[in-house]
Order: structure tokens, then C-alpha cells, then sequence
């Protein structure tokens, strides 16, 4: 078992790698995001960075990239070490990204994207421009796409833009290439295509660095693999020699156990049904009950529909079929605001941007949604206001100088209470948390967690979108599974475990297990 | 319960003394400044019978501002309003030539400018059109329709009774347009600070997204502003058309800058989320004071204008040079 070797050392293989990373730490306010990791990338090799989300895989590349710089660990190109204080440094070093939403512009042409900053010139120092476009031409064919380099990348499909980047990559003469959830947006076909394309960068002598949910994904193209947990690595070695169930283990075996609340669960009647609600091109064949009290986790990869659902219950976007029963009572959900009369409310996952109206009081926020309440005849009362804004606060245990403070000097634990305490005040019967407990420190996680588990206690209906494992464990009484649009598996009780939850998200046939 | 400890107070400022340190404030410092000025350069100044024909030079566009801030306030911008002002002002002339009499004139102002509010309110809420670029078609558009029905005619005689809008009086010097201005002053007040629908549009110009997903129907809001930019526009079309009598195509040229002018100098912020009416209502004091001496000081129009042009880039510069030297200091 490659485990718990100390350091990356694969089993075999006379090669010296290109890129070597040690002890590499890095903090956030609050949060360790690496802890001293350590990972290899060997010329003419595909490693593949395992994780689950919040493992650290998008920190290492920023620090990779030139974007973070580390607080600790020494980066080696080719022996030499080196520090990345931008990202020029790290482009000069050979080191290119092609990301999940691919940097590029838009409105100009392929040729121009693929040299942008680097560009061919002429005596007079203008680009040239005939010049540009047959190299970008040379790129494309050498890595076998027929795509014109002087249309503009607009008119380019997501695959194809992925093509000119890794063009890009080629133009300046990268060592290491970092493909981050390149098939994140693809077709299968497309898939394919790139992982002919993969071969070829690998046939170049490109170390390749590949960061992918999918198990049959890293098996296919991988030559070594790294596994990092919690910001800390795991462990590392060949492809060949680790089973889908080794790499499993290794992502989601807990090192610090996070503490949830104990919760007896007794469900009541049905409060909410769902049944086959489709949407044209986000999900479809979504259907469950949710009872009176109950925790009903959602968990998924990112991308899987779980909060394009959540939305289309929330009234933001129309569902192309299906229907709703709220209590028993065929329920039509056509807006926010009628979602909110009916009982349904949603904590949105980007708190800065649909959460909170972050230039307003805390007072104002809270009472958003329950104006007429506080209000006569559309007249504000501030006193009711105050009096509903302090009695739901306080509840939430919600930490600020003042009610009449801007939300957006709270910090993301305490803004996140104050988007609670704003569903609250509406007295909902079923409360949908998007990723409640993201980008905030522990302490408030715990809090969420504890004040999730009373309202639940209360009668309360509670939906929770969640990614990390531990959460949809430790809080659901039942979890459902989502993967590419589907709902693809219904679980509690004992399998309601790690390994079930990351076998149904990522697709992991019972067979290869 | 042992909150005591915990308790979050409601303010730690008391509205007074925001109230001291508000750019409303420095408005009514600067106004009673330029006030002083005046009397003190002109000996004509300080008369009751000038002063009130002063404020014909901010009555009709501050009932614009009004309406403005508030749309400005939600995160939107109506350029045509001074095209509406034309385009009812037409309209008016139109129906006197068919005969119509007072209240069917006034009735057939205010209506034109409901039109032309909702057919800005429709494409931007609609269709989902930046409202800058919608605003600068519909300018030329509303305007481009007086130039064809006029060309270079003027429709004049209105019926005596309506020039009683833009030249009455209601008690002594005190004038009828300055008495609406008065009245739609404290009217928007108590709409923007004081009502649910003014909380929406704070929302909405803080954070359009939030407030959706907060159950505020931002479409309709958004509509409802473009509605009452238009309305207020037919409104200010009324007077304007009654105190000269007369309707050209070119009624109103340039207004729109002067409006929006009026608001940003009143502290609304341009990129929407805050402002006040009081501020609104200040600023309109504050250009028309000085509009008034100049005039009394003989200053030539292009004067005017590049004056107004530098209090616009200095009054959206001040608070970010401020605000750079404040955090230098820090």
C-alpha cells in the first residue's frame, strides 16, 4: 500500500523529474490550504492529482501558476530551485495552465490567443501578422486540429478552445502543462479527442499534470498518481500498481474528524414531493419526498445539476416539466418571491453575489423578504424591523458591532448567518442550503452544523447541497446522489458511507471496484 | 436567556450625527455659501421677486432628478427624458390644433410621457437591454418623431388657462412650479426612505441578484421606475410648454445632462446603491443659486455650461481623491 510513504518516491523508473515541489504550505486566514505537500511531475508522464474537493488541488496549481505565493517548501525546475513571485516567472519557467473555464479572449483571433504577449514581429515592430498566423497554423496541425487561426475564438466550441490553449502551452515551449478538469465541459467524442491529444503532448516529452474527478479518466491516461487530503498529501505512485479502491481510501480516509451534532432523527409527514422535474439542458428525472424534520443531503461533483435543481425549486429558473407538492398540495413555483409565500426558501452558495445584499444593513438584509410583515400598507417601520432583525440574529448567535452595519464587513461565517436569519424570518417550511458551509472557518462550520441539526429539530424540512463527504455523512439522514444531471442514487443507513457516496459521483462501475 | 453579553445594538451612530457628516450637509454649506456670494456680488440678488424667478431654473428638471435618483439609485439611467419632455410637448401642441382644451392638453403630457416610460421600462426589463444604450436610441427616436411632425414650425397658441401651470402663482411670490416641486420633493422622500417599494430599489441597485433571490420582483420595480421617469417627464413637458407658451422640436435640448448632473450632485452614486432624495432636492438649489448669479454677473451661456461640466467630473472625482488621501494618511 503506497499510502503512507514519506515522500513521493513511485516504485520504478530511472527518470528524474521535471518539476519537484517540497514541503510546499500555504495560508489563508483561518485556514491551512497546503500543509507541506509535496508532488513530482516527470517529462513524457501523466500524473493525475487526486482529491476531494478542498483537498488543495486548485491552491497547488495557483502556486504552480505564479498566483499564490507559498509560505514555506521549495519549488525545483529541472534541479534548479526557483521561486514563482508572479506568473510571468512561472510562464518563463515552462509552466502553463489549461483550466476548467479556459483564460482566453474572446474577440480576438485564434492566432492572436495562441501568441498574445509573445507575438511575431516585423522590422518596424508591428506584428506580423501573416507570420503569427502560419505558426499558429503549424501549432494547431502538430497537435491535430483543423482549426483557421485568423476566426475569431468566439465562434470556437468549448472543445476546440481547449485545443487552442494547449496550442498556446505549445508556443511558448511549455515544460509542464497543468490541465485542470479538462473534460469537465466536453462531449465523449471530444474526450477522446483529448486524450489522443494527451498521448501526443506526452510523446513530446511534456510533463503533464492532470486534475480530474473521474476515475475512468485517470486510469485511461495517467502514469502516476498523487493523492492530497485535506491540504496535506496522502500519498503517491504508479497507476499501475494502486486499485480504484486504494485511491479511494487514500482521498476520503479521515486524518482529523470533524465533530457533528449527535441528531435523533424522527421524520414526520411528507412536506415537499418532487416528482420527475426536468429542465432542457441541466438536469432531468429529479424526483424524492422530504419529510417534516429530515436532513436530505445532495451530494455530487461540481457540475453534476445539484444547484441548477436547487434553483428551479427556488422559482429562479423554469423546469421544462415535473411537478411540486407542498404539504400534500400540487404547488406551482414560478418566481422567488412565490417559492417564498409557498415555503420554500434558499441560501445560495455565492453568498457575496446572491446572498447578500452586502451594501445594506444587517437589519434590511434580514427583513428583505418579510417586508410586508414589518411594514403597514408598503410603510416601513423601523421598529418592527429592528425588533424582527434582533430576534432572529440573536437566535443565529450572530456576531457584529451593530444591526445598522454593512453586511459586507462581516465576515463570510457571520454574513452566512445573516442569510439564514433573512429565510427565518419568512418561517419556511423547507429551507434548501447550498453549500452551506463553504469558505468558512471551522468554528462558524460548527455553528451552521449545530444550528442546521436544531431547526431540523423543530420541524423544520432541510436540504443540503454539500460537496465535502464529511458534511453529507455527518448531517444527512438521507443523501441523494447526483451525477451529470441524474439523480443516480438514493442512500442511507450503512450505505450512507464514503465510498458509496464517491463511487456513485464519479461514475465507478460495482465491476471495477 | 443570557444575551446580555451578546447583544447586538441596533445602531452605534445615531442618525443625527450621520446626519452632520452626510454630503447633504456639505450641500446646505454650500449653498448657503453661494447664497452669501450672490448678495454680496449682485445688488439685485436679494430680492423676493427674483429669487422665485430664479427657481424656474431647476423647478421642471429637479421633478426629473426625482425620478432620475431613484432609477439611478436601482442601477439604471433614462438619457431620453428631455426627448419625452419634446416629444409630449408635440403631442400638446397636436391636440391644441385640434381644438382640445386645457385638462385634455395636460391629460394628453402626462399621458405621452407614461408612453414613452413604459416603452423604455419594456425593452430594458424585457428584453434585458442595458438601459444606457436603450435610453440614447429612444432619445434620438422621441426627439426625431417633434422634428418630423414640426420641422421648423412651432405650435403655439395654448389656451390662456394653461399658462397658469408654468406661470401661476399660488400665494404670493411663491409659484405654482415651485410648489409641485415642493410637493413631489416630499413625496419621492417619504417613497424612497420611507416605503417597502424605496427599500427594493436600494436592494435592487446593490445587488440586483440578491434581491431576486431575496423574492423581490425586480423586473416589475425597474418597470415601475421607467414608468414614473416618464410620468415625471410629462409632468415637467406641462410646465415647461405652459411657462413658454410655445412647443419647438428643440424644447428641452441638453436637459437630460443637467438632470442626471442634479442627481450626482445630490450624492446619488452613479453606479447606483445609495443616494437621498434631501440630497436630490439640495443639489437642485445649489445649481439653480448658481445659475441665478451668473446670470446676474452677466456670465455668457458656454461659461455656464463648462461649469456644469467641471461640477459633474468634480463632484464623481472629490470622494475618490478623498478617499486616496485618507487611506494614504492611514
Amino acid at each position: 500500500m503506497p499510502v503512507s510513504s514519506d515522500a513521493p518516491r513511485p516504485g520504478s523508473g530511472s527518470d528524474t523529474p521535471v518539476l519537484s515541489l517540497r514541503n510546499i504550505t500555504k495560508t489563508f486566514p483561518g485556514v491551512k490550504a497546503l500543509s507541506e505537500v509535496s508532488l513530482d511531475l516527470y517529462p513524457g508522464q501523466v500524473t493525475a492529482l487526486v482529491g476531494e474537493n478542498g483537498a488543495g488541488k486548485s491552491t497547488i496549481v495557483k502556486v504552480l501558476t505564479g498566483i499564490y505565493r507559498t509560505d514555506g517548501g521549495t519549488i525545483e525546475v529541472a534541479g534548479d530551485q526557483v521561486e514563482f513571485a508572479t506568473a510571468q516567472d512561472a510562464a518563463e519557467a515552462g509552466i502553463t495552465a489549461i483550466h476548467q473555464e479556459t483564460v482566453l479572449f474572446d474577440e480576438l483571433s485564434v492566432a492572436e490567443n495562441i501568441f498574445i504577449g509573445h507575438a511575431p514581429r516585423t522590422r518596424f515592430g508591428l506584428i506580423d501578422r501573416s507570420e503569427m498566423n502560419r505558426a499558429a497554423r503549424a501549432l494547431l496541425t502538430r497537435i491535430g486540429a483543423t482549426i483557421d487561426p485568423s476566426i475569431r475564438l468566439r465562434d470556437l466550441g468549448i472543445a476546440n478552445k481547449h485545443l487552442v490553449a494547449i496550442a498556446r502551452a505549445l508556443s511558448i515551449d511549455a515544460r509542464v502543462v497543468i490541465m485542470d478538469e479538462p473534460t469537465a465541459a466536453l462531449s465523449h467524442k471530444e474526450i477522446n479527442e483529448l486524450y489522443e491529444l494527451v498521448d501526443r503532448l506526452k510523446a513530446d516529452g511534456k510533463a503533464i499534470l492532470f486534475i480530474s474527478h473521474k476515475f475512468d479518466e485517470i486510469f485511461r491516461i495517467a502514469d502516476r498518481y498523487t493523492v492530497f487530503r485535506d491540504g496535506q498529501y496522502v500519498g503517491a505512485g504508479r497507476i499501475s500498481e494502486v486499485s480504484e479502491d486504494e485511491l479511494v481510501t487514500m482521498m476520503v480516509g479521515r486524518s482529523v474528524d470533524q465533530i457533528f451534532p449527535a441528531r435523533s432523527h424522527q421524520a414526520g409527514d411528507v412536506v415537499l414531493e418532487v416528482s420527475d422535474y426536468r429542465h432542457p439542458t441541466e438536469f432531468e428525472n429529479i424526483g424524492f419526498t422530504l419529510r417534516r424534520g429530515e436532513i436530505l443531503g445532495f451530494y455530487g461533483l461540481v457540475g453534476a445539476g445539484r444547484s441548477e435543481f436547487m434553483q428551479a425549486l427556488f422559482g429562479i429558473t423554469r423546469p421544462s416539466g415535473g411537478s411540486v407538492r407542498i404539504e400534500g398540495r400540487p404547488a406551482t413555483i414560478h418566481s422567488p418571491a412565490s417559492a417564498i409565500a409557498q415555503g420554500i426558501v434558499y441560501v445560495p452558495e455565492d453568498r457575496g453575489k446572491q446572498g447578500a445584499v452586502t451594501g445594506l444593513p444587517i437589519f434590511q438584509n434580514v427583513t428583505l423578504p418579510s417586508l410586508t410583515q414589518t411594514s403597514r400598507r408598503g410603510f416601513i417601520r423601523l421598529a418592527e424591523e429592528f425588533a424582527m432583525a434582533r430576534e432572529y440574529t440573536s437566535r443565529l448567535d450572530l456576531r457584529a458591532a451593530s444591526l445598522d452595519q454593512n453586511v459586507g464587513n462581516l465576515s463570510g461565517g457571520n454574513q452566512q448567518k445573516v442569510v439564514i436569519a433573512k429565510w427565518l424570518a419568512t418561517q419556511p417550511k423547507v429551507i434548501i442550503l447550498d453549500e452551506p458551509t463553504k469558505g468558512i472557518d471551522i468554528g462558524s462550520k460548527a455553528a451552521v452544523h449545530e444550528f442546521m441539526a436544531e431547526l431540523a429539530a423543530q420541524g423544520l424540512s432541510v436540504i443540503m447541497v454539500s460537496s465535502e463527504i464529511p458534511e453529507i455523512m455527518g448531517m444527512s439522514d438521507r443523501a441523494i446522489v447526483m451525477r451529470e444531471g441524474r439523480m443516480v442514487a438514493e442512500l442511507h443507513g450503512p450505505d450512507l458511507n464514503a465510498k458509496t457516496l464517491v463511487r456513485h459521483a464519479a461514475g465507478i462501475t460495482e465491476a471495477a471496484a | 436567556m443570557s444575551l446580555s453579553d451578546r447583544h447586538i445594538p441596533d445602531r452605534l451612530t445615531s442618525p443625527l450625527q450621520r446626519l452632520f457628516r452626510s454630503w447633504e450637509a456639505l450641500l446646505v454649506v454650500v449653498a448657503v455659501a453661494i447664497f452669501i456670494t450672490n448678495s454680496l456680488a449682485s445688488p439685485y440678488f436679494l430680492n423676493a421677486w427674483n429669487l422665485s424667478d430664479a427657481t424656474f431654473n431647476f423647478t421642471e428638471k429637479a421633478m426629473i432628478a426625482f425620478a432620475m435618483a431613484l432609477l439611478i439609485i436601482s442601477g439604471e439611467i433614462d438619457l431620453s427624458v428631455a426627448s419625452i419632455i419634446a416629444l409630449a410637448s408635440t403631442a400638446m401642441g397636436y391636440a391644441v390644433q385640434l381644438g382640445a382644451g386645457t385638462p385634455e392638453i395636460v391629460v394628453i403630457g402626462l399621458l405621452t410621457g407614461l408612453i414613452c416610460g413604459a416603452f423604455n421600462g419594456a425593452l430594458v426589463t424585457g428584453l434585458n437591454l442595458p438601459s444606457i444604450v436603450v435610453t440614447i436610441g429612444t432619445m434620438s427616436l422621441f426627439r426625431g418623431i417633434s422634428y418630423i411632425v414640426l420641422g421648423d414650425q412651432a405650435y403655439t397658441g395654448y389656451p390662456s388657462d394653461f399658462a397658469w401651470f408654468g406661470q401661476g402663482y399660488v400665494f404670493w411670490v411663491i409659484s405654482f412650479e415651485f410648489t409641485l416641486f415642493l410637493a413631489l420633493g416630499a413625496i419621492y422622500t417619504v417613497v424612497l426612505h420611507k416605503t417597502n417599494f424605496g427599500r427594493a430599489v436600494y436592494a435592487i441597485g446593490n445587488n440586483p441578484t440578491a434581491a431576486l433571490f431575496s423574492g423581490i420582483r425586480v423586473a416589475r420595480v425597474k418597470f415601475i421606475l421607467f414608468l414614473l421617469t416618464g410620468l415625471m417627464s410629462g409632468i415637467a413637458a406641462v410646465c415647461l410648454t405652459s411657462r413658454l407658451g410655445s412647443t419647438r422640436p428643440s424644447i428641452a435640448f441638453g436637459w437630460e445632462l443637467e438632470v442626471v448632473t442634479m442627481v450626482v450632485l445630490g450624492g446619488v452614486n452613479i453606479l447606483g446603491g445609495s443616494g437621498t432624495i434631501p440630497g436630490v432636492i439640495l443639489a437642485a438649489f445649489v445649481m439653480g443659486l448658481v445659475t441665478f448669479g451668473f446670470g446676474l454677473l452677466n456670465v455668457p451661456g458656454i461659461v455656464m455650461s463648462i461649469f456644469i461640466g467641471l461640477l459633474l467630473i468634480g463632484v464623481i472625482a472629490l470622494p475618490r481623491i478623498w478617499s486616496r488621501i485618507a487611506a494614504r494618511r492611514a
